[in-house]
């Protein structure tokens, strides 16, 4: 096992297969418990503890289990898994544990560590796993870190508990609201693609470059064109 | 009954399940592209809930609680709903085949919808007798089911609308589902009984 391909595994889940933002997996718990960036890392950390245990578990388990039970079989574990961070969290952290409440145990219907499981776990060795549970739990991590810090700044002002905004404006409350969620997790995707449509799209044209007036299409990728100025002023 | 009632409406408007509790959001940002599929899969989970309710409120009530395992509450409730979603689908599709061909594809989705654990983790949480349990997770099934249906429509609208190329698909979807949501905070009014 080269020294690339683990790294390529391990990075995967950071950004290029980030499972809140490209996969769109986990949404429940992203938008549940990002009201306050505290919050948020918690969840973080509990489901990428869970995905990192039910992932070795998986991978070692991977060629005993037959394939028709599979599914029960992985979602066992992952409930075992989930049981145990969940009295860990009960005896060392009740106040997160409190404001977490059913999203902690609702971790094992999480898409993101089944799917990994699926995916990934039943195919690999453990250390392979192990690397691919530490990425995607980063990458969910981060994810939250990011939604909960824009809702949290805008909708109270403050961040991870410190008061930032007191004099500048007046917070909106309707950002740590549900339907906050919602709109902070769209705009984010949407930054995201547009993001990755301006490195694509450079590449195309760069490609295309001198072939565009003869094109019979010129005229529809003008538009298309002008729309993404739209998407990025927005 | 009074009770019941105001589970019922509490439990559909004010804490709507999709809306306001951020369960089941997978099926409902992936299957409301079509009125019809949405509508199969929200029939399929409101029967599931139902039976899950009743199945969990029993397996707590009777087995955990008197033999104290209540730490086993996630393990025992999540192979529950798998051994009950694989049940139904087997009864549905010996007694009722038309039945089981409209919701079949569906019902493998069920086990990992957030909805149905959640409503069976809430009830419990919140002491509910059988019969409030019942109703609760009937009614939060019928709450994810009005918020899909309504959903559906707004999306099958969006299809045809201008929206600049970053916010296509998902992303204009969730600023749909915002302003949905925003307008059952009107519902957060209602004042109920009990």
């Amino acid at each position: 096992m080269d020294a690339k391909r683990m790294k390529e595994v391990l990075t995967a889940g950071l950004l290029k297969e980030n499972p809140t933002i490209r996969l769109l997996l986990g949404m429940c718990p992203s938008l549940a418990v990002t009201t306050m960036t505290k919050n948020g890392i918690g969840m973080g950390i509990a489901a990428t503890a869970v995905l990192i245990g039910s992932n070795v578990a998986i991978s070692l388990v991977r060629k005993i289990v037959p394939d028709k039970v599979r599914i029960p079989v992985f979602i066992t574990i992952i409930a075992g898994f989930v049981t145990v961070v969940q009295l860990l969290l009960a005896a060392y952290l009740p106040d997160l544990n409190r404001q977490l409440g059913i999203y902690i145990p609702l971790i094992v219907v999480n898409c993101i560590i089944l799917a990994r499981a699926e995916m990934f776990a039943c195919k690999n060795g453990p250390l392979l796993s192990t690397l691919d549970a530490i990425g995607m739990g980063a990458g969910f991590t981060a994810a939250l870190l990011v939604i909960g810090s824009v809702r949290e700044i805008l909708g109270s002002g403050t961040w991870m508990g410190i008061e930032l905004t007191s004099h500048l404006f007046s917070p909106a409350a309707i950002m740590i609201l549900p339907p906050g969620g919602f709109l902070v997790m769209g705009c984010l995707i949407a930054v995201v693609n547009k993001v990755s449509l301006v490195r694509t799209g450079r590449r195309a044209i760069a490609a295309q470059a001198g072939q565009c007036s003869g094109c019979g299409n010129a005229e529809g990728c003008a538009g298309c064109a002008s729309g993404e100025g739209e998407g990025g002023k927005a | 009954m009074k009770e019941l009632l105001s589970i019922l409406i509490g439990s559909l408007f004010i804490e709507n399940f999709v809306l306001s509790k951020f369960l089941g959001i997978c099926p409902f940002l992936g299957v409301s592209k079509r009125r019809e599929t949405a509508l199969g899969m929200s029939g399929a989970v409101v029967f599931v809930m139902g039976l899950a309710g009743m199945c969990t409120w029993m397996v707590n009530a009777w087995i955990l609680v008197p033999l104290h395992l209540e730490y086993l509450q996630t393990i025992a409730f999540i192979l529950l709903i798998a051994a009950l979603v694989q049940f139904v689908e087997t009864v549905l599709k010996k007694t009722a085949p038309p039945l089981y061909k409209s919701l079949g594809i569906y019902l493998p989705l069920i086990t990992t919808n957030c909805a149905v654990l959640g409503s069976a983790l809430i009830h419990v949480e919140r002491g509910y007798t059988l019969p409030q349990a019942v109703v609760y997770s009937v009614a939060s099934g019928l709450g994810f089911t009005m918020a899909l249906v309504l959903f559906s429509g707004i999306r099958e609208k969006l299809e045809t609308c201008d929206i600049p190329e970053s916010f296509k698909g998902m992303p204009i979807s969730m600023v749909a589902a915002a302003l949905v949501s925003v307008a059952f905070f009107g519902f957060a009014g209602l004042v109920l009984p009990g």
